[in-house]
């Protein structure tokens, strides 16, 4: 086994196991989101596997460093300390959870498909911020500048939603 | 070289993962996470598809999927605090008036 | 196996520099510092036989202090988060000395030594993720003590570093515009060389040739003097992730009792104390790395150092002599800017929590934004727009 595979195939099951407490965590919000984190890095490290550097990198950078902090920061600030349902419809979720998760892994294993081609040889710099900068400022432009108006109305709703009183 | 088909099984199975955490779970924050999750596992098989082409664009797609993500949070999590304020609960059993 | 003995020695080397020589010296000279400048006697108590060592001795008597202190885990807290908290803030610290050169290329006949431990082409992002890592350290810590004071510790340590994290990585694009590489490696080289202050006259033709004596005026080739608005921006902002003072707002003592890690005791408090300082030389690393030049001496270039010596002493004798002086550059640069953010750190008062959000969201951030727009400016001007 190469070093590639071998960490590909420890960040994957890192990343399965810690997406898996975050699912079944029902007791603590924060150690879901942490567990969450756990999941992020593993992608980034299956990330860099792929020759993807920036992606993975950015991966860390937004998704851990700045989103699931949000989500943490909202945890604590809400004072969050257990979730409380009714045991009894949690025994039913849990029962439909996992009929749902069978019939949906059956699904997915019959559409897997197999032997799919891999290019071997990559051109020079696969990945690494000058080019997919290069592409990201000539081809796809427009869907660059597009976000940026994406963020901008996801940030006024933010802070609308986010007062008390709108006056 | 890690064989494509090992990295579409697992953005698959986080997929299903987190497919499931949104459909089960009644905390509204573990179900933003989730929702997180699925988008993660599309970005894995964007990655994926990107390596075996060896073409950027799956790499954009990433990027603007990104962007959607945390716009998705940053709203998400306002209407989260907005509806803690009102209601006392993030529990989305409570937010039913829209159910029949 | 062959690249893997080397990069096991370097990273055994820089480790044991830095946290096992300049992080206990820190903590003396943050000790002395303070209280030099509060007219103080300062550490001197500590000693064996009656020798003091000026007061050398406290790092030693601090670490048996915290290592057989009793490990307490307050009631009604998170044991697994309370126990991990501590590490996952000291590990990332640590982990990005991987990525800092301490010295450059240099060929010994066929072998070549490296001076860093993973030359990434993406450096820089790696230590800006590595960075939002040790986020969690912080947060998690005030959450999972179960304390008041511990969690708007925590509140407030999450709010500050995202925040800060935007402007740290905006106030350094410029830098990467000037020196087209994200690369710490090729930064230093790229600032291992001088240019002419009064150059851009000629280069714009307004005077034909520079009078004598006004082109002799040099500046080194380094970040401070190609971005000192960066520089500025970038110190503050690292200094803010750092959460020291000015910026010790997440664990103010005045307020918070400790902030996020009151809770803490034993050699999980150490943990929490050794990567602040860890972080301190963490900082004056990349700093020395992005804008005073790295390991390049001033005004004397690799080669032209080399071409020096090499006739006197042979190729060999004036690399390793080479490599020996980029090393200590570098370090003597690394304790300048330690000095530097001791001497800010006993300076400055704390400001009050929206005075520190206001100067990163209403002053830092529209200048770093304005900054990367005049950087494009003048380098389109210099290249005509060809490069």
């Amino acid at each position: 086994m190469t070093a590639q595979a071998f960490f590909f195939y420890f960040a994957a099951a890192l990343a399965v196991v810690s997406a898996l407490g975050m699912v079944l965590n029902f007791r603590n919000t924060v150690a879901a989101a942490m567990s969450l984190v756990v999941t992020m890095i593993g992608l980034a490290i299956v990330y860099v596997v792929l020759e993807a550097h920036l992606v993975a990198a950015l991966q860390i950078m937004v998704y851990a460093g700045a989103i699931v902090v949000v989500f943490l920061f909202v945890v604590m600030l809400l004072n969050l300390r257990s979730d409380t349902f009714h045991p009894a419809r949690q025994r039913l979720l849990k029962a439909a959870g996992a009929l749902l998760a069978l019939g949906l892994t059956a699904a997915f294993l019959s559409l897997m498909p197999t032997a799919l081609p891999t290019v071997q040889e990559l051109p020079e710099g696969f990945g690494g911020y000058r080019a997919v900068g290069l592409a990201l400022f000539t081809r796809f432009l427009l869907a660059f500048e597009v976000s940026s108006l994406l963020l901008l109305a996801a940030m006024v709703g933010a802070v609308v939603l986010a007062k008390r009183r709108i006056d | 070289m890690v064989p494509l088909e090992h990295v579409i099984g697992l953005s698959g199975l986080l997929f299903v993962i987190g497919t499931i955490g949104a459909l089960t779970r009644r905390n509204l924050i573990v179900i933003l996470m989730s929702i997180e999750l699925m988008l993660n596992a599309a970005n894995l098989a964007f990655v994926g598809f990107a390596r075996a082409w060896g073409q950027h664009d799956g790499h954009i797609f990433v990027l603007m999927v990104i962007v959607v993500a945390a716009c998705e949070v940053a709203v998400g999590l306002g209407i989260v605090v907005a509806l803690f304020r009102n209601r006392e609960s993030v529990n989305v059993e409570d937010v039913s008036l829209l159910k029949w | 196996m062959e690249e893997l003995l080397p990069a096991i020695l370097k990273t055994l080397f820089i480790i044991a520099i830095a946290v096992g020589a300049f992080a206990p010296i820190i903590t003396w000279v943050e000790r002395k510092q303070s209280a030099v400048m509060q007219d103080r006697i300062g550490a001197n108590r500590a000693d064996i036989a009656g020798i003091t060592l000026l007061g050398l001795l406290h790092p030693l008597a601090d670490v048996l202090k915290l290592l057989t202190k009793e490990d307490v885990v307050p009631r009604g807290a998170n044991r697994f988060l309370h126990m991990a908290a501590p590490l996952i803030a000291a590990i990332p610290v640590i982990a990005s000395f991987a990525v800092i050169p301490y010295g450059g290329l240099y060929e010994f006949g066929e072998t070549t030594i490296h001076l860093v431990v993973a030359d990434l082409d993406w450096g820089i992002l790696y230590i800006f993720a590595i960075a939002s890592i040790a986020t969690y350290g912080t947060v998690i810590s005030g959450w999972a003590s179960n304390n008041n004071w511990s969690l708007l510790g925590s509140l407030r340590a999450s709010a500050q570093m995202i925040s800060y994290e935007v402007t740290m990585g905006l106030s350094i694009v410029g830098l990467f515009m000037a020196f087209q590489t994200l690369r710490l490696t090729d930064m230093a080289v790229a600032q291992d060389a001088s240019f002419r202050l009064l150059g851009f006259l000629e280069h714009f033709g307004w005077i034909q040739t520079l009078p004598g004596w006004l082109s002799w005026i040099q500046l080194p080739n380094w970040g401070l003097f190609l971005q000192p608005l960066g520089f500025v921006m970038f110190l503050t902002c690292v200094m803010a992730e750092n959460k020291r003072p000015p910026f010790d707002l997440p664990e103010a003592e005045s307020e918070l009792v400790a902030g996020y890690f009151t809770e803490y005791s034993g050699m999980r408090f150490g943990l929490f104390y050794m990567s602040e300082f860890i972080e301190v030389v963490v900082i004056a690393a990349l700093t020395t790395a992005l804008f005073l030049g790295g390991w390049a001496i001033p005004f004397l270039p690799q080669e032209t150092l080399i071409g020096a010596v090499s006739p006197v002493f042979g190729t060999g004798v004036a690399t390793g002599l080479c490599m020996v002086l980029h090393v200590l550059t570098f370090f003597l640069k690394v304790i300048v800017m330690i000095w530097l953010q001791m001497q800010i750190r006993w300076t400055l008062p704390r400001p009050r929590y929206d005075q520190v959000m206001d100067l990163c969201w209403k002053i830092m951030l529209p200048l770093s934004l304005a900054n990367i727009v005049v950087t494009a400016l003048v380098i389109l001007l210099i290249t005509g727009g060809t490069s």
